[in-house]
């Protein structure tokens, strides 16, 4: 390994290579793309999987949502368009009775009028348990969210959106403790909470204790709809499966009623994303190797034909007493030189590529790229993969070079 | 110095050979300056070639410098060549990209020499053909003349026992060849063995022996009253 400490190694680099710059550099431009490529893409994959992580951060992803709809068959003497709502005892029975069932959250939702002072707006009321924080959840920025205690004495406290306190609180104005009224009911804001996606799910912009919900708008033990979260390991569309058809038994509905419940399998649309963003990686993967292998193909041919010219000059240099090992060291050492140089030169222009994706793409809330990016492991891995190619493409040559006699290649004209 | 013992070499050419050397017996003592003379398919540039390592005989034995020369690695004549010979050619022969006197030091370099040793000798011998000031140049920057002797400083940078001229004046006009002889005739009288192909006569006149070859076998091989070549320059 001392020679390639050795300035007279990178001299006969040098000089062989600077003989013809155009037919190098063209050589290179195969390999850098690739590299170029690869990074290009992999970055993008990257950022898009992490704007996907962000859009779905919130939540638990192995979730599905039911609620009642009307049936569309006749069952055990009850018509067709029997409305079905969904209680509290569902809620319960799902959780004890449902395999894989990590949380059932039960869920009213009601629109209502919220004014305070002289500002007033519509937004969604929800009624909740301390429970949906952790499926859905809030990032709060001052106070709380709803706990246990506010459940079990029916307190009327309400934790709202930055959006709402933007509408009806001054800038900058305390809001912890302060009153707004819903529907002409005094509620005291306990919590706030950030703006979160409102791409996903229906827009939640402030929460009330289930309990109270049930209370002023007189619901009984109805329920709007439920949220199911499955244990990670759980297979969510069988959860769905097996919580609807104990519903339809709850309920009496004919069991292969399909629109007596309406559902939302968040679960299974995040693992259809899951996998176009796992078949878009491979993609990459496989576009940018295939790429670089092409490139470093190209060196090898262009290596190849720089044989067959210096042909005569390695006879020479041979009948000077250079053996045949060092003669394929030095084209391989060519070889591996360009392909790293090309490569290097790939990963910075790739970086700036991603640079220049994040300028454009990964600014913002509604941002498609977020933080697009190649693990440094990864540049390394490409690295060495390209020396390993390099040498291995370099052999071709290497050994074409030293195939010929000496005397066969003096004689060369 | 180097020996030669009913030396064979056939060519395949298709389905038959050609046998180009039949049977050579040659034996060159130290300090001799022979010129192997023959037309072409005489077989002369042949037994250079094998003299010089660079192809091998089919039958015989060859000892150069009491070790014999046989069955040899790639990598042994390589070694070799490099201790033991300097190779002159017609066409010179001077890698392109590469000034004088890295063409010079180059086979220093394959001797494993550190690049300032190699500066040094290559100047030195630069010097002794008289081309220090174009140590500089490019090979494309010189005469025909001037290349022949960078390639002869060069054959001689790694101080070999014997010097191997094939056709060296070959691609030069008279005045030019003359001035070549003139300094190998030189460096002969400063003890250097030197074996030269040619098919030129007043060439083979200026080395004090000539060995005719005649299809593969040795016709003549007689010493001469050696013609100096400084007088005609």
């Amino acid at each position: 390994m001392r020679f390639l400490f050795e300035r007279d190694t990178w001299q006969e680099v040098y000089d062989s290579l600077s003989k013809n710059v155009l037919r190098t550099v063209l050589t290179m431009v195969g390999v850098w793309w690739g590299v170029l490529l690869l990074i290009g893409l992999l970055g993008s994959a990257k950022g898009l999987e992490n704007s996907f992580n962000r859009l779905f951060g919130s939540f638990a992803t192995n979730s599905v949502f039911v609620w009642g709809q009307s049936t569309s068959k006749p069952f055990k003497g009850f018509q067709e368009g029997k409305q079905v709502v969904l209680t509290l005892f569902d809620a319960k029975k799902l959780e004890e009775n449902i395999d894989g069932v990590e949380f059932v959250v039960p869920r009213n939702q009601n629109q209502g009028v919220v004014t305070r002072n002289f500002l007033s707006g519509s937004f969604g009321v929800n009624g909740d348990y301390p429970l949906l924080d952790r499926v859905q959840k809030k990032k709060m920025i001052h106070g709380r969210f709803i706990n246990q205690n506010d459940i079990d004495s029916n307190k009327k406290v309400v934790i709202i959106s930055e959006e709402i306190y933007k509408q009806l609180f001054q800038k900058d104005a305390e809001m912890i403790g302060e009153y707004i009224q819903i529907n002409s009911i005094n509620f005291m804001v306990v919590g706030m909470f950030e703006n979160g996606n409102r791409s996903m799910g229906p827009t939640s912009d402030l929460h009330i204790p289930f309990t109270t919900f049930q209370q002023i708008y007189n619901q009984g033990n109805d329920i709007g709809w439920i949220m199911i979260t499955g244990k990670p390991e759980a297979d969510i569309t069988q959860i769905e499966a097996d919580a609807k058809l104990m519903l339809k038994n709850l309920h009496r509905i004919h069991p292969e009623d399909d629109r007596a419940f309406g559902s939302f399998n968040l679960g299974k649309e995040f693992a259809k994303l899951t996998g176009f963003l796992t078949g878009m990686q491979f993609l990459t993967w496989f576009v940018g190797i295939a790429t670089l292998i092409a490139g470093v193909f190209a060196i090898g041919n262009i290596l190849l034909i720089t044989v067959k010219e210096r042909t005569k000059e390695i006879g020479v240099r041979r009948a000077l007493g250079a053996t045949p090992f060092e003669i394929k060291r030095q084209i391989i050492v060519e070889a591996v030189f360009i392909t790293l140089i090309a490569g290097f030169l790939g990963i910075i222009s790739g970086g700036w590529i991603l640079i220049g994706l994040n300028a454009a793409f990964g600014q913002g809330d509604e941002a498609v790229l977020v933080n697009a990016s190649v693990p440094i492991a990864v540049v390394f891995i490409a690295l060495l993969i390209l020396v390993f190619l390099g040498t291995l493409i370099g052999l071709i040559p290497a050994f074409k070079a030293t195939s010929i006699k000496p005397i066969d290649a003096l004689r060369e004209e | 110095m180097l020996k030669i013992n009913k030396l064979h070499k056939s060519y395949p050419i298709g389905d038959s050979s050609l046998h180009v050397l039949k049977g050579i017996d040659l034996s060159v003592e130290s300090g001799e300056m022979v010129a192997i003379m023959g037309s072409s398919g005489s077989g002369k540039s042949t037994l250079l070639n094998i003299i010089g390592m660079l192809d091998e005989a089919d039958e015989g034995d060859y000892i150069l410098d009491n070790v014999p020369i046989k069955n040899l690695t790639e990598k042994k004549a390589a070694i070799y060549r490099n201790r033991f010979l300097g190779f002159i050619f017609q066409s010179f022969n001077l890698i392109n990209y590469k000034n004088a006197l890295d063409n010079v030091a180059l086979p220093l370099y394959y001797q494993g020499l550190k690049r300032k040793e190699r500066i040094e000798k290559g100047l030195f011998h630069l010097e002794k053909v008289g081309l220090k000031a174009w140590a500089e140049h490019l090979p494309s920057e010189l005469s025909g003349g001037q290349k022949q002797r960078v390639a002869i400083a060069r054959a001689l940078a790694a101080d070999p026992k014997l010097l191997l001229a094939d056709e060296p004046t070959g691609a030069l006009d008279t005045t030019t060849s003359y001035e070549i002889m003139a300094f190998l005739q030189q460096l002969n009288d400063e003890g250097k063995t030197i074996l030269i192909v040619t098919h030129e006569e007043d060439i083979a006149d200026m080395c004090k022996r000539i060995v005719r070859l005649v299809d593969g076998v040795i016709m003549e091989d007689k010493f001469v009253e050696q013609v100096r070549a400084s007088q005609y320059v």
